[in-house]
This record gives structure tokens, sequence and C-alpha cells, in this order.
């Protein structure tokens, strides 16, 4: 009875220092294996079971996966001396696990370095461009005014300012400026990235009253137009009516010289065949027309037609 | 804690089995007892064990996800939807990640249900909403730029091994890539092409995602109402309504314009016309009195003298009657204005 519980006891025993010497090393981890302090052999860095002598050595764990670094966000002034607030975050990750080990142990320590090496070299790279570098990428075109607003001078814009580096390029920088210097902890940095780029609160506000004077004088822009577009339209209207009433007068005008011609011909032609008789006629009923009531007349008993009242001859 | 859990079992054997320091008696008695218990005491250790390896060697994946297994830690396989069986606890672990399932994440605006914040409690956007969304433009003024970014997992493997944090690099690259394309856009783009911004972002977001294989697939980024910041808005409205003004005094003055022109044109018509009217008259009353001579004349020609007599005659005879005063005066009499008092004859009128 006693040996078999003494069999079961040591299999415990055995069980247990089993257990006390394995170790998995998962996807995301890498392991460091020392022995009182002193790093043995190559870190593990294919997941799996692994053995080492219990109590002795020690399993160090690591992440392996890509870390993040997260900036703290602050002021920085541009070349322009513009202040500006900017976050950035950077991805990392352990290569070399003894180094990291030996130098800076765990994340929060690792975090540290990294705010003490990309944060200089985000302020460096910053304050050495001009804003509008850091904002923008390339040289597209921007589309800058509302249709109809293109005749704007484009020199006086700011975007007309041509992109030599560009925000990714400047973050290209940052990272080749920080990584060697990270190296010697082990660690890889992978990129840098602008989170954000905001103006500082005063800054803000200028800017806030630069986009209304500039909205001010788009709209006063577009009032002027209306305007200008409004009178283009006016004189239209008076050019058109002149234009409209005197081709009336000339075409009526034509139509009773053609109508008076044709009369003054059939006239002509038809009092042509005697001058004389037609005076007569005419004068006879000119008198007709010409004399009334109000007229007074004195004949002469000389007269063609008080020939008569002298006496018959 | 299968090893301890069973090697505490293992002790409590022992103890039960091994009790050195008792009563004689009582060590008989527990003999007895031992004898009749023994036989049952590994059997119901090896099926408790069994159950409990047992219940660990299978598992149900949802129809919206899939497991994936590691056996000590490194990946073998993904396990689809139903049931599945794996080597028990301690030697094999599954993970199940939802892989239909679309995540959203809100930038810069807080949608009114709320309730993708709620499957994660740790909110990107949240109380600083206001700077999420603010960005500088490539003109260097400020937009308000909310969004939204929906995802899901595609590869499962990447997702859960290769970044630490996956939805938080999700986050910052989202605001990181958004900045990028808006920062190479005027604000005017930014207003009114919110498509074409979002398309580009979403580019730019998954290459960044493939690159870092975080194993995530982006869907779509939808943009939200993209605007100004609040103290400008006012004057950007200015701009809208100033549009409209131009286009009312523009409107305004073709009003006057087709006020007066189609009247005009009218009265033009109505001048020819009448001139017209003036021709037909002309000439129709030229073509009369042209005839009526014609006529005339054509009979007086066969009775010059009686016909001229005849005319004059009568002519006088109409006259005469509608005359006022009347004066015959002697042929001899040379100097007639005395005997006239024609101021007499003005002042009666």
């Amino acid at each position: 009875m006693k040996s078999k519980g003494f069999i079961i006891i040591i299999a415990v025993i055995a069980c247990l220092i089993v257990f006390a010497s394995a170790y998995i090393v998962d996807e995301t981890e890498q392991v460091v294996v020392t022995q009182f302090g002193k790093v043995l052999g190559e870190p593990k860095q294919a997941p799996g079971l692994y053995f080492k002598i219990p109590f002795i050595q020690n399993a160090n764990y690591f992440p392996k996966n890509l870390l993040q670094w997260d900036g703290d966000p602050g002021q920085i002034p541009t070349l322009d001396k513009t202040y500006i607030w900017v976050d950035t975050f950077a991805r990392w990750k352990i290569v070399d696990p003894i180094k990291y080990l030996q130098t800076v142990t765990n994340i929060i320590r690792a975090q540290g370095r990294l705010d003490d090496i990309i944060g200089p070299a985000v302020r460096n790279f910053i304050s050495s461009y001009k804003l509008i570098e850091t904002v923008r990428t390339t040289n597209r075109e921007l589309d800058t005014f509302e249709v109809g607003l293109e005749d704007i001078v484009e020199s006086k814009r700011p975007e007309s300012y041509a992109i030599k580096t560009g925000r990714e390029k400047i973050t290209e920088g940052i990272l080749k400026q920080a990584k060697p210097k990270l190296a010697k902890f082990g660690i890889e940095l992978v990129d840098v990235k602008i989170k954000r780029i905001n103006y500082v609160e005063q800054v803000r506000r200028t800017v806030y009253s630069r986009m209304i004077a500039e909205r001010n004088q788009i709209a006063e822009k577009f009032r002027s137009e209306g305007q200008g577009e409004a009178r283009k339209i006016l004189g239209e209207k008076e050019r058109d009516l002149k234009l409209i009433t005197s081709q009336a007068y000339k075409v009526a005008q034509e139509i009773k010289g053609k109508a008076d011609a044709e009369a003054t011909k059939l006239y002509a032609k038809a009092y042509g065949l005697d001058p004389e008789f037609y005076s007569f006629v005419k004068t006879l009923d000119v008198y007709g027309q010409a004399l009334d009531k109000s007229s007074s007349i004195v004949l002469s008993t000389d007269s063609e037609f008080f020939k008569y009242l002298k006496g018959y001859k | 804690m299968t090893w301890d859990w069973e090697k505490l079992k293992q002790q409590q054997q022992k103890t039960g089995g091994g009790g050195s320091g008792v009563p004689p008696q009582v060590d008989e008695i527990l003999k007895n007892i031992k004898k009749f218990k023994f036989p049952g005491g590994p059997v119901l250790i090896i099926i408790l064990i069994a159950l409990f390896f047992g219940s660990s060697t299978f598992f149900t994946v949802g129809p919206d996800e899939v497991g994936v297994v590691q056996r000590f830690g490194k990946y073998v396989r993904v396990c689809q939807s139903g049931l599945n069986f794996k080597l028990p606890a301690g030697i094999e672990k599954i993970t199940k990640v939802k892989v239909k399932r679309v995540y959203k994440e809100e930038f810069g605006f807080r949608s009114p249900s709320g309730e993708s914040r709620k499957l994660f409690a740790s909110g990107g956007g949240g109380s600083e909403n206001k700077n999420v969304s603010l960005m500088l433009t490539g003109d260097l003024n400020v937009g308000l730029v909310p969004w939204i970014v929906q995802y899901k997992v595609k590869d499962p493997y990447n997702y859960l091994f290769k970044v630490r944090d996956p939805r938080k690099l999700l986050i910052d690259m989202s605001e990181a890539s958004m900045r990028l394309v808006v920062g190479d856009r005027s604000i005017n783009e930014v207003i009114t092409k919110r498509e074409e911004i979002a398309v580009e972002a979403r580019q730019h977001l998954q290459a960044e995602m493939d690159k870092s294989e975080t194993g995530i697939g982006i869907i779509t980024i939808e943009m939200k109402k993209t605007n100004v910041p609040e103290a400008v808005q006012p004057s950007f409205n200015e701009v809208n309504q100033a549009v409209q003004e131009k286009e009312k005094l523009i409107y305004q003055a073709k009003e006057d314009y087709n006020k007066e022109i189609p009247q005009a044109r009218g009265e033009a018509e109505r001048t020819i016309k009448v001139a017209e009217g003036y021709s037909l008259d002309r000439i129709n009353r030229a073509k009369g009195d042209a005839s009526r001579f014609v006529a005339l004349y054509n009979e007086y020609v066969k009775a010059k003298d009686i016909t001229k007599r005849r005319m004059y005659l009568e002519t006088v005879t109409d006259l005469f009657p509608k005359l006022g005063h009347k004066y015959i005066i002697d042929a001899e009499q040379k100097n007639l204005l005395p005997l006239l008092n024609l101021g007499k004859n003005g002042a009666e009128k």
C-alpha cells in the first residue's frame, strides 16, 4: 500500500516538474530563456511547446506582433511660424528580444524610449517644413472655388505653393531618423504616421476670420456678378427695343414710300392726258371744299358768272 | 488548471489511503471502508478526468464565426461553423473570430442609436468628437469631416496574431488616412466631393491595413455631412445666399426684358401693318381718282366746251348757297376797298 502511495507521490512530483519545465510560446509571443538573469541560447520565436529546467531557468515573454505607440499631441511651430497641434502614432515590434530584454525589459520602458526618440524627430521635421508641406501630400490641383469663380487670381492663394516634400515624405523622414536610434533596443520602428494636425486655438481663430473674409469676398463677387449680369440684360433690352422699333419704322417708311410712288405714277399717268382739264376739275373741286359760309366773295360783273347779270348780249 | 485538479484528487486519495496515525480499530474500519470504496475510486477519478477532457474536446462554432485552433500556442487550423473537435484543453486552444460580422467605427459624430458603441466599450471617438472631425484642408482651411468605417475580419489568422490591437490601429489609421486625403483637397472639394474622398480614403486605409497584416477588410467608408466649423458657417451660407441673389437679379432683369421686348415686337408689327394699310389706301385711292378722271376726260373730250360750262355752273350752283357775304361789283368800279368792311366781318366771327 505504502509503495503504491509513494509511486503516486513521485508521479505527482514528476508531473509538477514537467508542468513547471514546459512552457508554451503563443503565436503572438516570443520567449527569451534566462538562467539567473543570464540569457541562454537563441530566443524562441516560433510558436509551440518548449521545455526548460524548472525553477532555475526563467522564460521571459515578449510580444512578437505589431505594437502601437501613441504620441502625446503637442504644439509645434512650423517653419512659417504657425503653431499646430500634431498627434502622431507609430507602429513597432520587438525584433531582437535579447537586446530588448537587456536594454528596456518591459513595454512601459520601451514606450518611454519611443517617446524620447520619436517625439523630437517629429518636432524636428515639422518645425523645419512649412505647414503646407505637412498638410499636403501631392501637388494635386485643387478645386478652390465654386463654379463661375475660376478667374480669381491664383497667385495670391497659398495652395499655389508647390509642394516639395509632402506629408508622406515627412513621415518617412521621421521614420528614417528615429529607426536607427531604436535598433539598439531591439526595436524595429515600422512606420510613423501623423494622426492629426490642427491649428492651436489662437491660430484657429485667425484662420476662421480669414476663411470668413475669403467667403465674404466670394459672396460679394457673386452679388456684383449678379448686378453686372442684370445690367447687361437691361442693356440688351434697351438695344433690342431700339432695334425693333427702328426696324419697324424703316419697313413702314419703305412701304409708304412705295405706295406713294405707285400713287404718283398712277396720278401722273391719268392726269397727264390733259393737264389743263385736270386743273379745271381740281380747281372746281377745291372751290367746293375750300369755300363755305364764313367766306365772303366779291365778284365783278365782268366775271363769267355775272356776265349775264349786266344784260344778255 | 487540469494538473492541479488532478493532483488534488490524487492527494485526497492518498490521505484517505495512508492514514498512519489512526487508532487500530478505526484503522480496521477504515480499511474495510477502503476495501469497499477503493475499486470505485480510480474509476471515479478516471471518469471525472475523462469527462473534463472529453468536454473540452468538442466545441461549436457559430454561423457568423470561425474557430482558430492553436496547439501549444502554435496555429494549426481554422474550423468552420458547426460542431468541431480538438485535442483536450491544455493542448489545443480555440479562439472564435466573428468573420461575417460587420463592425462599424464612427469618427467625429455619435450615431443616435449608439449600438455599435456598446459592442466596444472603449470608444475611439467619444468625448473628443469635435477634434476628430476637425481637419486641415489642402488650402489651409479647417473643415469638419465626420465619417464611418465599416469593416470585417477577412483573415482571422492575421487578425489574431499579427497586430497587438487591430481595432486601435484601425481607428488611428482611419484618422491618418482621412487626413491625408483631406489634406490634398480644398475646402470646397471637402464639402462637395465627399464620395471621391471616401473612395480614396478607403483605398489608402485598406492598403495600410494590408501592409501591417491586420487581417481587416474595409467594406466601406461612408462620409457624413462635411461642413466648415461653426464659426465660419454663416459666411459660407452667405456665399450660397449671394449665389441666390445673383440668380434673383438676373431673373429680375430677364423679367424686365421679357415684359417689354415682346410688347415692342407687337408694336413694331402694328407699325408695319399700319404702313401697309396706308399703302393700300393710297394706291387704291390713286387708282380710284385716276379712273374717275380718265372716265370723265373720255366724255369731256367728246364735248369739251359744253362739259366745261356745265361743270362750272354746277359747281357754282352748289357753292353759292353755302357762301356767306357776297358782293357784286361793277366792272367799272376800280377802287372797291372802301366799300368793304372787312374788319367788321372779322369781328362778327
